[in-house]
């Protein structure tokens, strides 16, 4: 802070739009991410449902987010006794 | 060819109903048959900015369920001949709108009007996405605030995915609507510009309403800002914008109240 500060109005639209920017492009992503993560989950649950009986809620799948890779948790839990399907 | 567009912000207070009725009043005012459509179920308010708050007899939801003919709900504007407003329920819940039946009145309304104009509830729930559903143009209306244009941007990414032309795999025809700018603080640095917020959200600019006592004084008559003062300029900029909603090309300028004198035409500059 110097004399000629306060003279000057403060620019705070500048900052604004920076945040904005940033925010913007994480939440973006994240929100096409989570509607990736509702779509596998689905199409894994439908390809297990051919095979073996599973409640929809025992199919989890997680997406972890860093700066080189992504990781796909996928946690499937199979109720004893597992019950085939009919082929 | 009759035209639903549907007025969104995700943001609540950034000027939803206030365009809707400005914006259907101007395109009344251009000869066309115009319906607007309250979906703020619970918590109606286009009836009271319009000025027909007692004249509500049936709304929405009695059409939705069939208890009364959509005939019987439209209420006629008392200035503008061919300007209807269909009200929101104040006492139902906002359960009692069905996809199927909100789906059934927008075709029954395209029948006899050339726009419907939905106004959205804030947020980003089922009757803000109900309002959108069967659009087939977006107005956003976004303030020049870090929470406003936040909010727009979540209402782009539903509009792009959630209504029956994204499902269909057509493109959403979107508009930014930027409301309360205040050119000589943007100027100054103290509020987002037109361009910053145009370069965030990268929609197309359908026009930028000032910040105006004209806006509040209209409201409070209960009257469209486009009809309680037409040379405003606030009105002069919806008369703009939605004369750029029927296609025409016009030169984007925002306009300065004339009270305003020197200091307007100082900024009252061009944009994008």
């Amino acid at each position: 802070m110097t004399i000629f500060d306060f003279f000057r109005p403060t620019r705070s639209a500048p900052v604004a739009r920076d945040r904005l920017q940033i925010l913007l492009q994480h939440e973006r992503v994240s929100a096409g991410a989570s509607d990736l993560v509702a779509i596998l989950r689905e199409e894994i649950l439908a390809v297990i449902s051919r095979h073996v009986d599973i409640p929809s809620d025992k199919v989890q799948v997680k997406m972890q987010r860093d700066e080189a890779v992504s990781t796909l948790e996928v946690e499937i839990e199979l109720p004893n006794p597992i019950r085939r399907r009919a082929a | 060819m009759s035209q639903v567009l549907v007025v969104t912000s995700g943001k609540g207070g950034v000027g939803k109903t206030t365009s809707t009725a400005a914006l259907g009043a101007a395109l009344a005012l251009g000869g066309n048959r115009v319906a607007v459509v309250d979906f703020d179920v619970g918590l109606r308010n286009l009836d009271l900015v319009m000025g027909a708050e007692r004249r509500v007899v049936y709304d929405l939801i009695n059409v939705v369920q069939g208890e009364a003919k959509l005939q019987q709900a439209l209420i006629r504007d008392k200035r503008l001949e061919t300007l209807y407003l269909l009200p929101a329920s104040q006492t139902r819940d906002k359960d009692a709108l069905t996809s199927e039946g909100v789906a059934r009145v927008m075709e029954e309304l395209r029948d006899s009007f050339d726009w419907i104009v939905c106004d959205s509830p804030a947020g980003i729930e089922r009757g803000a996405l109900l309002a959108m559903r069967h659009a087939d143009v977006a107005v956003v209306v976004t303030n020049p605030e870090v929470s406003s244009v936040r909010d727009s941007d979540r209402i782009i990414g539903m509009l792009d995915a959630k209504t029956e032309k994204a499902e269909r795999g057509e493109y959403m025809e979107k508009h930014l609507l930027l409301t309360r700018y205040d050119a000589a603080r943007a100027e100054r640095g103290q509020m987002l510009k037109v361009d910053d917020v145009l370069e965030i959200l990268s929609i197309p600019l359908l026009g930028i309403i000032p910040e105006s006592d004209a806006v509040l004084n209209a409201s409070n008559v209960g009257s469209p800002v486009t009809l309680a003062a037409a040379e405003s300029a606030p009105a002069r900029a919806y008369l703009d914008a939605a004369r750029r909603l029927e296609g025409d090309v016009v030169p984007m300028i925002i306009p300065a109240d004339k009270r305003v004198g020197l200091m307007g035409k100082l900024f009252g500059r061009r944009a994008a």
